[in-house]
């Protein structure tokens, strides 16, 4: 691999991508986790945008970055966290053998190592490196895509439909029960809807 | 442009480094974040496939931007899981959670 700026571009969000990730399930602090977390994310989005999917690295920025990190940094918040215990279970050693044996075993299947070692047969060796061009107007056509009947509509319409079912589930199973409805206001807003006149009725 | 099996030897890590937080994290939040990583790994994968092979074929980045659908659905239903969790038995340690454990 011949150094060029595309390639120590691709190593930058790499190292990015990778990095972010070691530190997100490796460290002790929950919430300096999930920055981690944004970081990594960010760097896939490098990633794509280096394959020449800009669209895919502006959706990876706006709804991973500022939608789903986001939504677990609330998480985080709403649970308390005991940063004094160790992060990892018991199984922890036979977790990082089991990452590492994986790693192993998919590296050598996909990169040509295996083949230079002398061993034939063993894994694809995805070498190509010259792809042809992508068409120019690629977001138009994937705009066009997903609302076409005979493209991709059944399936946009699908997913719209799991996305708003998850949704209300998500709603549904945080609201608070009906034994729990009198504490679920603060006491100080409890009081003062109570106090209201019109605090009784509007419940 | 680099070799494809760059793009596939990183997003194989970062599947790996994803795996190793679900298996060894005892925050259930914790583990959810490796669960968005390695589905951003699988969307390296498929993205970095779609340029290489079928690049004037949109199906690719379709497939692509359903698995951000279903990681946004799936973030906010685990999440609302471990908030209904920890209500109840006042604990995200999902060593704690063994109700259906024999």
């Amino acid at each position: 691999m011949e150094l060029t700026v595309e390639s120590l571009v691709f190593l930058l969000f790499s190292l990015i991508t990778l990095g972010g990730a070691l530190l997100v399930v490796t460290t002790r602090n929950l919430f300096h986790g999930a920055l981690f977390l944004m970081l990594s994310l960010f760097g896939v989005a490098g990633l794509f945008a280096l394959l020449t999917a800009p669209f895919l690295a502006g959706i990876q920025v706006v709804v991973y970055i500022g939608a789903i990190a986001i939504l677990i940094i609330f998480a985080i918040m709403l649970t308390p966290q005991v940063t004094a215990v160790r992060p990892t279970n018991s199984q922890w050693i036979a977790g990082l053998v089991v990452a590492v044996v994986l790693f192993t075993m998919l590296a050598s299947v996909v990169t040509p190592l295996m083949s230079e070692l002398g061993v034939e047969g063993w894994g694809a060796a995805f070498t190509e490196t010259n792809p042809p061009p992508v068409p120019g107007n690629s977001i138009a056509l994937l705009g066009e895509a997903f609302v076409d009947p005979d493209g991709y509509m059944l399936p946009f319409e699908v997913a719209s439909v799991l996305l708003m079912a998850a949704l209300v589930g998500a709603v549904m199973l945080v609201r608070p029960g009906p034994e729990d409805e009198d504490d679920a206001l603060p006491p100080a807003l409890a009081e003062a809807a109570g106090a209201a006149p019109l605090g009784e009725s509007q419940e | 442009m680099v070799p494809l099996y760059m793009y596939l030897l990183v997003a194989a890590g970062l599947f790996s480094i994803g795996l190793y937080g679900v298996l060894a994290r005892r925050n259930a939040v914790a583990i959810l974040m490796s669960i968005e990583l390695m589905l951003n790994a699988a969307n390296i994968n498929l993205v970095a496939f779609w340029r290489y092979n079928e690049p004037a074929n949109v199906g690719g980045q379709v497939f692509a931007a359903f698995v951000f659908v279903v990681a946004a659905a799936e973030v906010a239903v685990g999440l609302a899981l471990i908030i209904n969790i920890y209500r109840q038995r006042r604990s995200v340690v999902v060593d704690d959670v063994d109700m259906l454990k024999w």
